[in-house]
């Protein structure tokens, strides 16, 4: 359904790339996790997928149409989504104008169930401005509010779990699910939680910008436990070379 | 009394009006009094002394409402007008002011508006005063309006002053005094382009005690143009006051503001905050992620922000 190929990604300006040569599929209605140490890349791929950056070589093909140099909001129309780790927040904009925007639906009971699905009393929250007022949790929640009204068939939710109580992520795990589920959309979720993992059908490893590996959590759970550690300590203590001694 | 289509226009951008309006009004157009109605709690009455209109609202009048639009339809038209409010003990009313331009000319058009508004005991006022330029003259627009308000004890002030594009340069002058238990809310909301020009002067004097006021200024400034923002906030009592600026600024536009605080009492609390930015990267990805070109979401940005 979406298709990487041979992506890589350098900050505009400098040398290094923070993506590298990446190929991966997504494929139609499969549930993925993409996971892996901060720094990893987990978030600049997302941001390669929905035209955020967009790639420094390679291709981007969605539903088989090249998409590499389409804009954000072009790639939006065709069906791509991404709930951002930090959503922005608006001086002026009310919640129900990002609800409004994101559906097309300019009835105010129709987008007050988006609000509900995500544990927010419509009366509460509508009207008010999407600003510094909310809490981060609270913004993160409308944040994912305003894909449901998109319902894009790709979606990428880029740590839901950031910001949110563990009883709300519950209920938010359980929207994105069923939504997945009922609809037979492609959804992603970039997370570290080991819940999320056991949750999904593939899960992507990202190490310092490569694609480690691919596959179920049973084949790729023992890779996370020693790659990923094992990065960490090279990446933190610079004084590692030995895998063995890594790993202990 | 009949209403162009200019008219009409002019009087859907500064009050909202379609029409004539309900209740107690006064048209001005072209420096002089067109149509003019009072109510039975609502009287308006011609200044004998100066060019102008005296309103007086009788105490405990509820919920009504009185529109004093001014219409400047012609080019080289140089109008000064004053006008007194006088809203009585316990009134809660709103006024609608404000001044459309239509200029087709290559003559200035101007309007200088003086309000002097008293607030008496106990008494409420919603305030809207909106400017508006539009005309494919090559005159200029320029729209400068002074307004003194004294809130008496108990008396409480919202005033709204809104000018969206089209005015070439407006200097405003806001003076305000406080007594006890009095509170102001101000918020100007402005959107300048092309070459304009806008400077505002807000000083507000928290004189009695539990006094309190808010003053926020939110401001797009594009293009050329060239904003300046003095809102002062002066306590002389036990009091509260709050001044909020925030400017977006884009192309090559010039923004300069400079809140000021003053105490001169030891429990006066008062604070600041000023930011001038482009907008928020962001914001423009996050709404061009929901489906939105650029330039629409710039647009809705720059609408919530002038709410």
């Amino acid at each position: 359904m979406l298709e990487l190929k041979g992506v890589t990604y350098k900050i505009p300006g400098e040398d290094k790339e923070i993506i590298k040569g990446v190929d991966l599929t997504f494929e139609q209605g499969k549930f993925y996790a993409i996971t892996g140490p901060n720094g990893g890349g987990k978030t600049s791929l997302a941001k390669l997928i929905m035209g955020i950056y967009k790639p420094s070589s390679g291709s981007i093909t969605f539903k088989g149409e090249d998409i590499t140099n389409l804009e954000i909001n072009e790639r939006s129309k065709k069906g791509i989504g991404y709930a951002f780790q930090y959503p922005p927040r608006f001086k002026g904009l009310r919640v129900i104008d990002l609800l409004q925007l994101a559906s097309e639906i300019e009835e105010r009971k129709v987008v007050r169930g988006y609000l509900r699905q995500v544990g927010l009393c419509p009366e509460d929250y509508l009207d008010r401005d999407a600003d510094a007022s909310l809490s981060g949790g609270e913004m993160k929640r409308i944040e994912i509010a305003t894909l449901l009204g998109k319902n894009p068939e790709f979606t990428i939710y880029d740590e839901p779990d950031a910001g949110v109580d563990l009883w709300s992520f519950d209920l938010l795990l359980n929207v994105i699910k069923q939504k997945h589920e009922k609809e037979g959309l492609t959804t992603v979720l970039i997370s570290h939680q080991e819940r999320i993992l056991e949750l999904v059908d593939e899960i992507v490893l990202i190490v310092g910008g490569k694609i480690q590996d691919v596959g179920t959590k049973e084949r790729i759970w023992p890779i996370i436990k020693d790659v990923v550690g094992c990065q960490w300590y090279k990446v933190c203590r610079g004084d590692v070379e030995d895998e063995a001694e890594c790993r202990r | 009394m009949k209403l162009s289509a200019v008219d009409k226009k002019i009087l859907q951008e500064v009050a909202s009006l379609h029409d004539v309006p309900q209740g107690a009004y006064n048209i001005r157009k072209d420096g002089e009094g067109i149509s003019r109605k009072s109510t039975e709690n609502i009287e308006i009455q011609v200044k004998k002394d100066n060019p102008g209109i005296d309103i007086i609202v009788k105490p405990g009048t509820k919920n009504e409402s009185v529109h004093i639009p001014v219409l400047v339809t012609r080019t080289g038209i140089n109008d000064l007008v004053y006008n007194t409010f006088e809203i009585g003990e316990e009134a809660d009313v709103t006024v609608v002011a404000g001044c459309g331009i239509h200029n087709t000319g290559s003559e200035e058009a101007r309007h200088d508006g003086i309000h002097t508004i008293y607030v008496r005991k106990g008494a409420r006022l919603r305030y809207v005063e909106k400017h508006y330029g539009e005309g494919e003259g090559t005159g200029s627009n320029i729209l400068n309006p002074k307004t003194i308000i004294e809130i008496e004890e108990g008396g409480m002030a919202e005033m709204e002053l809104v000018q969206i594009r089209g005015v070439d340069h407006t200097v405003r002058v806001t003076e305000a005094n406080l007594y006890k238990n009095a509170s102001l809310i101000m918020i100007e909301r402005l959107l300048t382009h092309g070459d304009q020009v806008a400077k505002s002067d807000v000083i507000v004097n928290l004189l009695g005690e539990d006094s309190f006021t808010q003053v926020t200024s939110r401001t797009v400034a594009q293009e050329n143009s060239e904003q300046v923002f003095y809102p002062r906030v002066i306590a002389k009592a036990k009091s509260r006051g709050y001044v909020e600026c925030d400017s977006i600024i884009m192309d090559k536009a010039r923004v300069r503001s400079v809140p000021e605080i003053a105490a001169y009492h030891a429990e006066a609390e008062l604070t600041h905050e000023a930011a001038i930015g482009k907008i928020a990267g962001e914001q423009m990805l996050k709404l061009m992620s929901l489906g939105l070109s650029e330039k629409e979401a710039v647009e809705k940005i720059l609408e919530g922000f002038l709410r």
